[in-house]
């Protein structure tokens, strides 16, 4: 793939920040979008726009066809079995809720035991932290090893009969590791517990197959894969879906109301509370129709070879502290360097038009693992070339003589 | 965007020498105060009496320009009564947001007007304020 090309295809980038061409290392937080999918947007609004489901006139049966193509598109996009497993939410943080709202409470009992990491994102431990709270259940954390990694080992002296419940990120947001879901799922599968993995690093830069990992839950936000804020998807396995109650009461998830009863819809409206976010999922089908005709692999073999250049690129400089494995299987690189803190050093960086994240990354317990308050991440994606990671080398040598 | 602005002699000689760094051996009062988003965090110690602040030191772990703000902000409370510090903090508030503020009875502060120009970092210069403000209100209860 070519990503001079590719990033042709995105306005956004065609900018001068303080005076210097924009070099977007921050996709990790969220991506930028290509014209494809302003433009599917725009013509949402301009042609189509109507509630879905309750219209009989033709805007709602064209909103409603959208609305329903993109949850076709997902279904494909990520290999799951029936198009009703997939259900619509704000993102991955409402996704996870859900999971932990509504399937928590009903399995867990005392004693019980929740099973995460230390490299959870916060959206992926407090849920869980609540659930334990409030069930009385134990959380458990599956330690890492020094440079990151989950030893398999170690999950399997973690999970026990037990355990009704792993929760686990497919990427680390920060190490830029690949957790082994599968196997892990594996683990968890055979002492009876469910599985639920944030795949919010994971959907929008390699492909994933739901029926392949064997996950029980599945969660990942639009935003970060091309698409607008606002939309995200929860994954869940028809019959465990099924098992569980709404959490969210009102308008297109209701079936039959009475004054002291009322019935919900089947799935996966039954989780679809309110108005749905319609031009957002009609936004996330056109991403998922512009990243298939790249090739998910493509895009993750293109990441991973530009995250090797720039381990190789800032590891030459002085005094720089790389984190997480050495090798990249992801296009995340982060790092501190030497005596300046990340807000300076993000702060100097932007002076060069280089957007990078610094802080904690919603992963304070990592950070405390890591022994540092924060630290400064770049992230890549399928726009990003070799020319963004020697600007980003350049500018970082440029603010250690800053510093000096 | 000039980095010189935000990074002013000044603002670097605090950041690289902070003044009253540490702890007390019997101080009255601590404050901590976290910047969540970032992880920055400072624990303030002010000796207090009669409604004065007598001396105050400051510990913690932060970027150069909340570093450096504490250590300005330490310097200038010292010796002062409560409405006095309070009213420093609010003239603080002011160059935060561009508006003319003098500091004649201490200078340094005004290296920290150029943060105005970079409103992500203003959260940054404002931790130590804020953690006075805190204690003060608390105190005064």
């Amino acid at each position: 793939m070519n990503a001079e090309l590719i990033k042709e295809q995105f306005p956004i980038l065609h900018q001068e920040i303080n005076g210097h061409p924009l070099v977007y290392l921050d996709s990790a937080a969220s991506s930028q979008k290509p014209k494809v999918v302003l433009e599917a947007l725009k013509h949402y609004y301009e042609w189509d726009n109507a509630n879905v489901h309750r219209g009989v006139h033709t805007l709602g049966s064209r909103a409603t066809d959208d609305y329903e193509g993109a949850r076709e598109k997902v279904t494909k996009f990520i290999g799951a079995s029936h198009t009703e497993e997939i259900i619509f939410t704000r993102g991955t943080t409402t996704a996870l809720n859900i999971v932990a709202s509504s399937y928590g409470p009903a399995v867990l009992q005392e004693g019980d035991e929740i099973v995460i990491t230390p490299m959870e994102h916060h959206s992926n431990l407090i849920p869980w932290q609540q659930l334990a709270l409030r069930t009385k259940a134990v959380l458990k954390y599956i330690p890492l090893q020094a440079d990151g990694h989950v030893a398999l080992e170690d999950v399997e002296k973690t999970i026990t009969n037990r355990t009704k419940i792993v929760a686990i990120a497919y990427v680390s947001n920060v190490l830029g590791v690949v957790n082994p879901v599968k196997q892990i799922a594996e683990i968890a599968h055979r002492h009876g517990a469910v599985i639920v993995v944030d795949g919010a690093q994971s959907t929008p830069h390699m492909k994933v197959n739901m029926q392949d990992l064997d996950c029980d839950f599945y969660a990942f936000s639009g935003h970060k894969m091309c698409a607008p804020t606002g939309i995200g998807v929860l994954y869940g396995k028809k019959t465990l879906l099924e098992s569980m109650e709404p959490v969210e009461f009102g308008g297109e998830m209701i079936n039959d109301v009475g004054l002291y009863e009322s019935t919900w819809k089947e799935l996966p409206y039954k989780f679809e509370g309110g108005t749905p976010i319609i031009a957002g999922a009609v936004g996330l089908g056109a991403a998922i129709d512009f990243l298939e005709a790249i090739g998910m692999d493509e895009i993750h073999r293109h990441e991973t070879k530009l995250a090797m250049y720039a381990m190789d690129r800032l590891s030459e400089i002085e005094g720089i502290t790389l984190y997480g494995p050495r090798d990249r299987e992801v296009g995340l690189v982060t790092f501190n360097l030497m005596d300046v803190h990340p807000h300076d050093v993000a702060t100097v960086l932007d002076a060069s038009g280089i957007a990078v994240r610094a802080g904690h990354h919603c992963c304070q317990p990592l950070m405390r693992w890591l022994q540092v308050n924060s630290t400064v991440r770049a992230s890549l994606y399928l726009y990003n070339t070799e020319q963004d990671i020697d600007a980003l080398a350049k500018a970082l040598i440029q603010t250690k003589e800053y510093f000096g | 965007m000039q980095l010189d602005d935000l990074y002013r002699r000044v603002i670097m000689d605090h950041y690289k020498t902070p003044r009253n760094r540490g702890t007390f051996d019997d101080e009255t009062l601590t404050v901590e105060l976290n910047n969540p988003t970032c992880g920055d965090r400072i624990s303030l110690h002010l000796v207090i009496e009669d409604d004065i602040v007598k001396d105050a030191r400051f510990t913690g772990d932060g970027c150069s320009i909340s570093m450096s703000s504490a250590s300005m902000m330490t310097e200038a409370v010292k010796g002062r009564t409560f409405s006095e510090a309070m009213e420093l903090a609010d003239r603080f508030s002011c160059l935060m947001k561009g508006e003319p503020a003098e500091f004649d009875d201490y200078e340094d502060i005004e290296a920290l007007s150029g943060v105005n120009k970079f409103p992500a970092r203003i959260k940054c210069a404002t931790l130590a304020w804020n953690a006075l403000k805190k204690g003060i209100n608390e105190e005064s209860k």
